[in-house]
């Protein structure tokens, strides 16, 4: 199976990248992708720019390793990771999952999952820019409730 | 062992990395937390409130009880914000 994780400044193409999945290939059946982008608010106060900072080698290990478990529970036949770092304008890309498979089910759980999964684990951090001054986006608890549901029930969300 | 710092974490330290040698006396992730908020106001506002740190011992992330011997490299950071 093709892994693609890529951390970078500059934009990506939706499209293209469904392409690299899919060239060539006749056992594909379904492709989800989805993409995260940059709201022009954040916790109801309108904001100018968003500025996500990373650790590397971190988010990269962190991120193939859950690439790597979406492998071992869906039968997935491509998977690409795309997160932007640096400081990004309201309606800018800044996350893109793209998931293949013979057919959907697996397509659509794998993206979700690699999803939760990003927003929690993946040490990327979001800054804004508001009129009142520049913050650090708070952690949502709705978050981590969404990843601690693809846990077998009574494990340890840090492990 | 080299620590590295993140968003709010570097912020309030002032430096984005550094080098420790910490006494033997920390052993875990908590220990060292607890020492470091020893070094200087900047570190206390930091770890003001070790819930809300997170850790990560060479890229992998840890927990208050994990053991921080033989670490190469060990990040403190807020929770995450990304996706």
């Amino acid at each position: 199976m093709s892994a693609t994780i890529r951390l970078q400044r500059e934009d990506f193409d939706v499209a293209a990248e469904v392409g690299r999945l899919t060239h060539g290939r006749s056992d594909i059946g379904a492709v989800v992708t989805f993409t995260g982008v940059c709201r022009g608010d954040e916790a109801g106060e309108p904001i100018a720019a968003l500025t996500l900072e990373h650790y590397p080698e971190m988010a990269r290990a962190e991120i193939a390793r859950h690439v790597e478990e979406a492998q071992g529970r869906w039968p997935l036949l491509g998977v690409t990771v795309i997160h932007r770092y640096g400081r990004l304008l309201p309606g800018d890309n800044i996350v893109l999952v793209v998931t293949a498979s013979a057919h959907r089910e697996a397509a659509f759980a794998a993206a979700e999952f690699l999803m939760d999964y990003l927003k929690t684990r993946a040490p990327f951090w979001k800054k804004v820019e508001r009129a009142s001054g520049a913050v650090w986006v708070e952690a949502k608890a709705s978050d981590d409730a969404a990843a601690l549901r693809w846990r077998p029930a009574g494990r340890d969300a840090a492990e | 062992m080299k620590l590295v710092y993140f968003a709010w974490v570097r912020e309030r330290i002032g430096k984005a990395e550094e080098d420790i040698s910490p006494p033997t006396s920390v052993v875990t992730v908590a220990d060292l937390i607890a020492w470091l908020s020893q070094r200087g106001e900047e570190y206390a506002h930091a770890f003001e409130n070790p819930k809300v740190i997170r850790a990560a011992i060479d890229r992998n992330h840890a927990r208050p009880d994990s053991p921080i011997a033989n670490a190469g490299e060990i990040a403190f950071f807020p929770p995450m914000t990304g996706g």
